[in-house]
């Protein structure tokens, strides 16, 4: 088994805009997540959102502190999760299923150090 | 004693044809594929030696596989537990048991594993590509850099990249199950039809036809054929690159100016490839929707089994074209398309498919579209519209041979 990040990257603009109905679709997507993945060998260990890009704080060299993101782009990181998946083609199963309506995702392998 | 000339023919022979087989065989054993290559290397090295005195053996490719699945066995005992790499995924019917090393009457066949790993989804294109012609075809790093027009050390940092992507975020070595299969194949035929087209027409370079990779793409679609006889776009592949290489020989003139097939001479045509290419058209296009490679393959066929450029039924042709749009919307195929019309219904319609076209963004910068106007408008009359068109492909056109072919057409025109 091993252990993928499922990174969550979206357009936060249509988050600010989205109706309590939108809303309401995609906690229930992100609630029905680990079942469906599931389905596929994946388990999901953890995950969560972030607050929205407006509220972080870059620290550039060590020292360089800065308010925003650290890279400016359109679709920002607002959410992860980490799961546990037989191979790749799996992990890529549950990272199709996984909620990201305003974007997509990443998988990327977690790193073992043995 | 076999003559060592016969014996360096009976290995590259064998490195041809089975190579493949062999490392795939290999990796079941090594579950690494930097390991499987090595020890299928040594191999094809023992076998110049072995085979001067004991002769070239009945099954080549068995020899082969036995002695690099011996190889890698005894790799794998000197690494013991100190084993480094991080070994490929495989199911457990995949693994090698000991009996299998031994025996070489039923080696499975793990081509279409490899193949599909080679051609994963979670690698890009190139990767794809790199990797199909090394671990398929034996191609060493320097012959694939070759082919690409890339460096040496830019293919291999490729190679390795791709090689460790498949190890660390765990690609399986495996067939994709069924449900993805059609999925997976469609990726495996672009890479194939992709070597082919790159082989074909080369996007620069004074040489038309780069050989070797045409050979190379032909002996793979005849291997997925082989794999998967019953799938209606591998056989639309297979006669797709037939019916096109049908005409290599009559591509160009003995100056080595580009023939137009208008030019060709259609009794040079390969008449037993277009034999076998027109058969397997019928096959492929039983495929429901038919894939873009039996299309493309039907349009070939119309063109190979007229008697004469003149006898070609381009009504037919617009109509394949007008199908294959619908599938597969791209605006090369809608340019072709318009050619198509052009001939079927006079330069006036085709001119006006055509400038249908101008504006499609995908098109700009690409040179048959003015080269595909100039013709028309040279076929209307319209002499200066036409040079300004011929001039404008020019501009586009890096490959030194069509470049030939639209300065003659330009001159033929005249003076402005």
């Amino acid at each position: 088994m091993t252990q993928y990040m499922i990174l969550i990257y979206e357009d936060e603009a249509q988050y600010a805009t989205a109706t309590p109905d939108v809303f309401g679709e995609i906690m229930e997507a992100h609630n029905a997540f680990p079942a469906a993945a599931e389905q596929h060998g994946v388990k999901v260990l953890g995950g969560n959102a972030l607050q929205s890009t407006g509220t972080a704080t870059s620290i550039r060299g060590g020292s360089d502190v800065t308010d925003g993101p650290f890279v400016e782009t359109k679709e920002v990181l607002g959410g992860y999760y980490l799961v546990e998946a037989p191979d790749l083609d799996a992990a890529l199963a549950a990272g199709k299923l996984c909620p990201a309506r305003f974007g997509g995702v990443e998988v990327r392998p977690v790193m073992t150090f043995e | 004693m076999t003559d060592a000339s016969a014996v360096a023919a009976a290995v590259a022979d064998a490195h041809r044809r089975e190579w493949a087989f062999v490392l795939a065989a290999t990796v079941r054993v090594t579950r690494d594929l930097d390991t499987a290559e090595e020890c299928a290397q040594e191999a094809f090295a023992a076998a110049l030696t072995d085979w001067r005195s004991s002769g070239v053996p009945e099954r080549p490719g068995a020899w082969l596989t036995t002695a690099a699945k011996r190889r890698a066995l005894n790799v794998l005992r000197h690494q013991g537990v100190e084993h480094r790499y991080l070994p490929l995924l495989m199911e457990d019917d995949a693994v090698a048991g000991p009996d299998e090393v031994s025996g070489v009457d039923d080696i499975p066949d793990d081509r279409l594993r490899l193949i599909a790993t080679c051609c994963h989804p979670a690698l890009d294109r190139t990767a794809q590509v790199a990797l199909t012609l090394r671990l398929m075809c034996g191609l060493s790093t320097a012959e694939v850099a070759r082919a690409f027009l890339v460096s040496e050390p830019t293919m291999a940092a490729r190679i390795t990249r791709a090689k460790k992507k498949i190890a660390v975020a765990r690609i399986p070595y495996r067939v994709p199950p069924a449900a993805e299969l059609p999925e997976r194949v469609d990726a495996v035929l672009a890479v194939v039809h992709l070597l082919f087209t790159t082989g074909h027409t080369t996007p620069s370079g004074d040489e038309l036809v780069r050989r070797d990779l045409v050979e190379r793409s032909l002996e793979l679609a005849r291997m997925l054929r082989r794999l998967l006889p019953g799938d209606p776009a591998v056989a639309g592949l297979l006669a797709l690159l037939l019916l096109t290489d049908a005409r290599r020989e009559t591509r160009t003139g003995p100056d080595g100016r580009l023939l137009l097939m208008e030019e060709q001479d259609r009794a040079r045509w390969d008449s037993r490839a277009i034999a076998e290419g027109a058969a397997l058209v019928r096959e492929a296009l039983r495929g429901r929707p038919p894939s873009r490679y039996a299309l493309q393959a039907a349009i070939a066929a119309v063109h190979a089994e007229s008697p004469s450029w003149n006898d070609t039924d381009w009504r037919e042709i617009a109509a394949l074209y007008e199908v294959l749009v619908q599938l597969w919307p791209s605006p090369v195929v809608a340019l072709n398309r318009a050619v198509a019309i052009g001939f079927a219904c006079g330069a006036d319609a085709g001119l006006a498919a055509v400038d249908a076209l101008a504006d499609d963004r995908q098109l700009a910068g690409y040179g048959y579209l003015p080269a595909a106007r100039a013709d028309f408008l040279r076929r209307l009359g319209r002499v200066d519209e036409a040079r300004t068109a011929y001039t404008e492909a020019l501009a586009l056109t890096e490959n030194a041979v069509e470049r030939d072919f639209l300065a003659g057409r330009l001159t033929a025109l005249g003076p402005p």
